[in-house]
């Protein structure tokens, strides 16, 4: 599957196989509390499966300064 | 997952609440927190006259959105910094918001105001611009409010930044910071105005999901001097936690709030007098801000509009 991450520059990796949200955040050494996965339109929850053929985008939800 | 109100697909999993909700029921559940927040903390009434100092970023965006949906009509204020093209974005996302919703909107542009963006500042200055963005930002907004007759500023702070900034103190023992730090700062002199974070029991992912299921189209990108800041590593560790137990940075601020807060705050509030130059109020002859922009404006002398 095509996986897009804004953490929060642009950057794109190629995931093989079937696998469930929660597992591809651990693969990608991305935190569960400061990260939404995005599929088309939908906000994906930990449990949902994902397929090869799936494009998703993984947003950060971080930001700050020192200000 | 299924939503715990209606048995739908869950959108969004509330981990710390031990449930998932649908997107409708998510947004109901959001705006209703903020509602709850506002009232509890007594941070404004629809009598007031609301500033939302918006940066185009999803914090700000987002309490803009929610006040709206709420009732309330408040005043956007952004500020341009001057930093590249990421300032000129997210004015434009700013600005395309406002528009959209028919919403007033300030914009206070610190290159023409005052004579330097942030990275001239900062160049001025010797110093990292984070420094002097965040005090002339909170100059900026105090001095608008001020000006245009405001009685309640709000900002987009959420509870990560409230769980990062009381870490932060908390390691290096910032006395006068950690007494200072309250989600309502009320007005201890006339030219100062009321300050609010309506966001401040509301996670980042849960501001980050709220922007995303109302579709607000905010600036993504980070500030670029953001990069290595220390309040990432705070939030970065605080989510690492939280991870592993739910509501940890709930009950980091909700704790200190409740339990410490009120010892701290006993005699805490300094005597405050009017800056000789601005007349905006200090706690020494010469406020902060016009200290260090006179600073600046001696090492690099432009002509400002304002000052």
């Amino acid at each position: 599957m095509r996986v897009i991450i804004r953490n929060p520059r642009r950057r794109e990796v190629e995931v093989q196989g079937r696998r469930r949200v929660g597992d591809l955040l651990r693969e990608l050494g991305l935190n569960p509390e400061s990260h939404v996965v995005i599929r088309g339109e939908d906000l994906l929850t930990s449990d949902e499966w994902l397929q090869d053929t799936d494009t998703v985008e993984i947003v950060s939800a971080i930001s700050g300064g020192r200000g | 997952m299924k939503c715990k109100q209606c048995g739908q697909k869950a959108a969004v999993e509330l981990r710390r609440h031990n449930t998932a909700l649908c997107a409708p029921h998510y947004l109901a559940f959001f705006e209703r927190q903020v509602e709850r927040a506002i009232a509890r903390w007594r941070m404004f009434s629809p009598t007031d006259r609301i500033l939302v100092a918006v940066s185009g970023g999803k914090d700000s965006l987002t309490l803009w959105e929610v006040l709206l949906r709420l009732g309330y009509r408040p005043t956007g204020l952004h500020i341009h910094l001057g930093i590249g093209p990421y300032s000129d974005l997210s004015l434009a996302k700013t600005e395309a918001f406002a528009r959209e919703r028919d919403l007033p909107l300030l914009v206070v542009r610190l290159e023409e105001t005052y004579g330097l963006g942030v990275p001239q500042l900062a160049q001025a200055l010797r110093r990292v611009p984070c420094s002097g963005c965040g005090l002339s930002k909170r100059y900026i907004i105090n001095r608008v409010a001020v000006e245009q007759g405001f009685t309640v500023v709000a900002t987009g702070h959420n509870l990560d930044d409230e769980a990062a900034t009381l870490l932060g103190n908390l390691l290096h023992w910032q006395m006068d910071a950690l007494a200072r730090q309250n989600p309502v700062l009320e007005a201890t002199h006339p030219r100062l105005v009321k300050r609010v974070k309506p966001l401040f029991l509301m996670t980042e992912k849960e501001t980050v999901s709220y922007a995303l299921l109302r579709r607000i189209d905010y600036i993504p990108d980070e500030c670029p001097y953001a990069e290595g800041a220390r309040s990432l590593l705070y939030k970065d560790a605080l989510n690492t936690i939280e991870a592993e137990s739910p509501g940890a940075k709930h009950h980091l601020v909700a704790g200190f709030l409740e339990r410490l807060h009120p010892l701290l705050s006993e005699g805490a509030s300094p005597a405050l007098q009017e800056c000789e130059r601005c007349g905006y109020p200090t706690t020494s002859a010469v406020c902060a801000f016009c200290r260090m922009w006179d600073q600046a404006l001696q090492r690099i002398p432009v002509t400002p509009a304002h000052r």
